[in-house]
């Protein structure tokens, strides 16, 4: 039986927020986010680093917040899905894009996606389709077979380049529609 | 403008909210003072439960309750039969917690609620239960042996049922085959494992009486009905909710599920909320699995490859328990047949008990393995004649014209597997030529002279799909011009937000974005059944066409008496109605919508203007006899029988004969579900399946070893496909309507999921062919793959 530890402080800036609270030593930073700051939109799927559905960026870096503890997290700047969108009536471009392309369907593996695509996108404008499939190696999905999540990269790293205009009809929904 | 809505590719509804984290899953649920759960499970495939001492968990700080079998009572019965079936002489099912005896590692023994989860688990490390070991059983095909163990000391050779249907004289038909060919058939068990693994919150509110649950379920309104009954509460005091669910396919249409009765029995019991979310680890140990069939089926052919009969003997392993009865082998026998004259046709199952996690249905649903077998014995016959596999399907294709096409069995739902509509010859030259097969054996042998193993596969289905018994709609426009539906079953990520709301907004005129769906909420809609069988847009989808036709002739009747015109003259567009060709003489839905409800409360000018200008007093009672208030409507829908959807999918891939590894070079579905209403919801549900079909392919297998302990517990050893392994998948549609119901619509959930065993074992030994490697097995992995070519080797020197 465990002898309950001391708390431990912890402080950290999540979205652009900062927050400080006392926790347990062995909280997850996946259940920190979601059960003391209330910011479910990171969701857990296996707690044990494969499926990357609780995927964060921590300093800029996508991480699995299943894997570190809420008291690693101390000092870091921590985006999570719900600080993404630029605001509420605007989409992040790769968000966007995923709904172009219908790129989700029951939407749980998804914010873990978008983490690691924004980051990705970051790094790597002109992705191809390979380096664009390793990357998101990293993580399940149960619904879409993947496809159309790579077709939302590719046309989210067109559009934060500027070479496809948001509203432009590309590849997806929008333009298929027209057949 | 005039728009055809059904039919459009629109992007979803639900979308920007499941994108920007607002999702509301049941984890994300935290009712006030919420306390957490965890389950103590068996360690132990099968053994007898001698005591449990609860003493040290109890005593912990932070524990509010751990319940046995002796705190639950009466409750503790064992959970209803949900599809009894006559040939199922011996059905048995679960207790939410074990009594007497264990049956399968994982099993629940105590419940624990603390005031976190870290703590509730704590608590079960301190549960300490006393067993004695038994004997187990785990391959099927010994449960009947003389002296095998049994899984239930009360049922003979752990039999559970044995089943047989017969069509036309099969054994005339041998005596007068050409050729006889054997096979024995084996596809392992899996399991559906949606990202979002189950869970349940449950509150009771002691003022009015309400017991509340959120569970990740398929089938709210069955599992209400059900609680109200165990816990003695009239059905209007339950409210199920499902609220987003992150993946079901199958796996979460069980009930029940042990905590769905311990978690709103222990809120009740504590008067605190109480939530249970189940990890990963539990998903693959104790939520339920299917798949695991043995088939032993012989063809009789005539000197063209034309099938004359086939007998099927087959084992099927429901695990421990059977809470759907028999449905999955039932499935499997009647789909057999798949798109071939099969007027010879004679099967019997058995289904045996074993010490594993009980079977229910998962995509697909005892499809595969039928598909698998037929199409196994489609290629067996093409190599024995030294035909082309897709010839020999041509051969024995259901024509076009020859519909609807009685099987001969009786299908899932008790009624006709009766082929609706169809055109299975076209499908299959639609596949081929998209794949480009024209080509293919050139390239096949320039391949193989580079040492090279190229492979084509072929696997051709017919999907029953949109079972009965029925469900229902509720649509009503607001007076903002919003509109609202409502329907029983739930969404796991199908896209009924988007669908449900182009139905509507086809009949209304009005944009697929005003209309706001509602799913899986008891409190908004009250009659239905749930969300599987790839039944939601043949059964809801209908229902709320039939619901919005009548409030499109409500519409109609009244804008025609404001407007004093003719509803011949009216039309709907743009959500207002308006006099053909007549400028200025309109009204918008929700103005409607408030000169509709005799309050007249006119909130907004708009509604204000159209009351003041339109509305004429009226003598007497503002509504007349069995006049109703308001713009809304319910619509029902019951199906006469299945509706069935086809398909034929195509695979290109390249063995290599040294590691095993096989890679899809191509991967190509035709597929045929009737009328489309968003064909890129259609296509992305296809895409999905056809991943599952590939991971059962060739990565996802749950594995028992001899003492019954699941080797595979976690994503590390159920290996689930990323975007590494799953190719583009290319789609040619063909739509054949389905003359059943109104919209012509079909199935298509589960049916990317059905072909992919039968179809990439065919391209495996058509790349392997030189070395003579038969596939008789799914799944295979590069390991197994290359036990089969060493196999191969050794009989062939």
């Amino acid at each position: 039986m465990s002898v309950t530890p001391a708390l431990v402080s912890v402080r950290l800036r999540v979205n652009g927020r900062e927050y400080a609270d006392e926790v347990p030593p062995r909280l997850l930073l996946s259940d920190f986010l979601r059960h003391r700051l209330g910011l479910t939109g990171t969701h857990v799927g296996c707690e044990h680093g494969i499926c990357g559905a609780c995927t964060v960026q921590l300093d800029a870096t996508p991480i699995r917040s299943c894997l570190m503890l809420a008291v690693q997290a101390n000092g870091a700047d921590v985006t999570t899905v719900e600080g993404l969108a630029p605001g509420p009536d605007r989409l992040h471009p790769v968000q966007e894009a995923f709904r172009l392309e219908h790129a989700l369907q029951c939407g749980f593996c998804t914010p873990g996606f978008l983490m690691t695509v924004t980051a990705f996108l970051r790094e790597h404008t002109h992705p191809s389709d390979e380096e664009i499939r390793r990357e998101l190696a990293g993580h399940l999905c149960r619904c879409t077979g993947y496809q159309n999540i790579v077709r939302a990269v590719r046309r989210a790293g067109l559009m934060l380049t500027g070479e496809t205009a948001r509203t432009t009809p590309g590849a997806g929904c929008d333009a298929r529609s027209a057949s | 403008m005039t728009t055809r809505t059904i039919g459009a590719r629109i992007p979803r509804n639900e979308d920007p909210r499941l994108l920007r984290g607002l999702g509301c899953f049941v984890d994300d649920v935290n009712p006030a003072g919420v306390l957490h759960a965890a389950s103590y499970r068996s360690p132990h495939a099968h053994a007898r439960l001698l005591g449990i001492d609860v003493s040290r968990a109890r005593a912990m700080p932070g524990v509010h309750l751990v319940v046995t079998a002796a705190e639950l009572g009466e409750l503790n019965e064992a959970g209803p039969l949900l599809v009894p079936h006559p040939a199922l002489a011996q059905p048995r099912t679960q207790r939410p917690i074990a009594v007497g005896e264990v049956r399968y590692v994982g099993e629940t023994v105590a419940f624990v609620v603390a005031d976190d989860r870290y703590v509730a688990e704590d608590a079960v490390d301190l549960i300490v239960a006393d067993y004695e070991p038994l004997p187990v059983v785990i391959d099927p095909e010994r449960a009947l042996v003389a002296g095998a163990p049994l899984v239930h000391a009360d049922v003979p050779s752990n039999r559970a049922a044995r089943f047989s249907q017969r069509v036309g004289d099969p054994d005339q038909a041998f005596r007068q085959a050409v050729h006889v060919l054997r096979e024995r058939l084996v596809i392992e068990r899996s399991c559906g494992s949606p990202i979002e693994g189950r869970g349940v919150v449950a509150e009771h509110d002691p003022r009015t009486g309400v017991l509340r649950v959120w569970t990740s379920t398929q089938a709210p309104l069955p599992l209400k009905n059900g609680l109200a009954r165990m816990f003695g509460l009239p059905e209007f005091q339950v409210e199920v909710i499902a609220p987003d669910v992150g993946g079901g396919f199958g796996t979460k249409i069980m009930l029940f599920y042990p905590e769905e009765i311990l978690v709103p029995w222990a809120a009740m019991h504590l008067r605190r909320p109480v939530k249970w979310t189940e990890d990963r680890r539990e998903h693959l140990i104790a939520a339920n699995q299917e798949r695991g069939q043995i088939h032993d089926v012989e063809v009789a052919i005539d000197g063209d490859g034309r099938i004359l009969a086939l007998r099927d003997h087959f084992i099927h392993d429901t695990g421990a328990y059977t809470p759907y009865g028999i449905i999955v082998p039932i499935i499997t026998a009647a789909q057999l047949p798949g798109p071939y004259r099969l007027r010879n046709y004679a099967v019997e199952f058995e289904v045996f008990y074993t010490n594993k996690v009980a079977v229910s249905p998962y995509r697909g649903a005892g499809r595969p393995h039928g598909a698998f077998v037929m199409e196994r014995m489609i290629g067996l016959i093409a190599h024995t004649l030294g035909l082309e596999p897709a010839e020999v399907r041509r051969r024995n294709f259901i024509q076009a014209d020859e519909f609807p096409w009685d099987v001969g069995l009786t299908f899932q739902d008790g009624g006709p597997t009766r082929y609706d509509s169809g055109n299975y010859p076209a499908g299959l030259e639609m596949a081929l030529e998209s794949a480009g097969f024209a080509m293919f054996r050139a390239r096949q042998a320039e391949a193989r002279d580079q040492g090279r193993y190229l492979g084509f596969g072929i696997g051709c289905y017919v999907e029953g799909t949109g079972i009965g018994p029925y469900e229902g709609a509720h649509v009503r426009v607001e007076p903002s011009g919003s509109v609202l539906v409502a329907t029983g079953l739930t969404t796991q990520g199908q896209g009924h937000y988007t669908t449900f709301a182009q139905i509507v907004a086809e009949a209304l005129g009005c944009d697929a974005g005003q209309v706001t769906v509602i799913t899986g909420d008891t409190r908004r809609f009250n009659w239905g059944a749930g969300t599987y069988a790839s039944r939601a847009l043949v059964t809801s989808g209908n229902a709320v066409h039939i619901a919005a036709q009548k409030l499109r002739t409500t519409v109609l009747r009244i804008a025609a008496e404001l407007l004093e015109a003719s509803p011949a003259d009216l039309e709907l567009v743009d959500g207002r109605v308006r006099v053909k060709g007549v400028a200025g003489k309109d009204l918008t839905l929700g103005a409607l919508a408030t000169v509709a409800n005799p309050i007249r409360y006119a909130y907004g000018k708009e509604a204000a203007d159209a009351a003041l200008r339109f509305v004429k007093p009226r003598a007497g009672a503002v509504l007349a006899d069995g006049e109703t208030p308001g713009l809304e409507a319910f619509g029902y829908y019951a199906p006469p029988h299945a509706t069935f959807a086809s398909g034929c999918h195509v695979a290109i891939v390249e063995v290599d004969p040294g590691t095993g590894e096989v890679t899809l070079l191509r991967y190509v579905v035709q597929h045929d579900c009737g009328t489309m209403v968003n064909p890129t919801v259609v296509e992305g549900q296809i895409q999905g399946g056809v991943a599952q079909g590939i991971g059962g392919a060739l990565y996802e297998k749950i594995v028992y070893d001899e003492a019954g302990q699941p080797l595979t517990s976690t994503y590390m050893d159920f290996l689930m496909p990323t975007a590494m392994e799953i190719p583009e998948i290319e789609i040619v549609h063909l739509e054949t309507p389905s003359p059943l119901n109104p919209l012509g619509v079909k199935g298509v959930g589960e049916a990317g999921a059905i072909p992919g065993p039968a179809v990439l074992a065919e391209a495996i030994e058509d790349a392997l062919r030189p070395l003579g490697v038969r596939i008789r097995e799914m799944p295979l992995s590069p390991n197994r793959i290359r036990e089969l070519i060493e196999q191969a080797e050794r009989s062939t020197i």
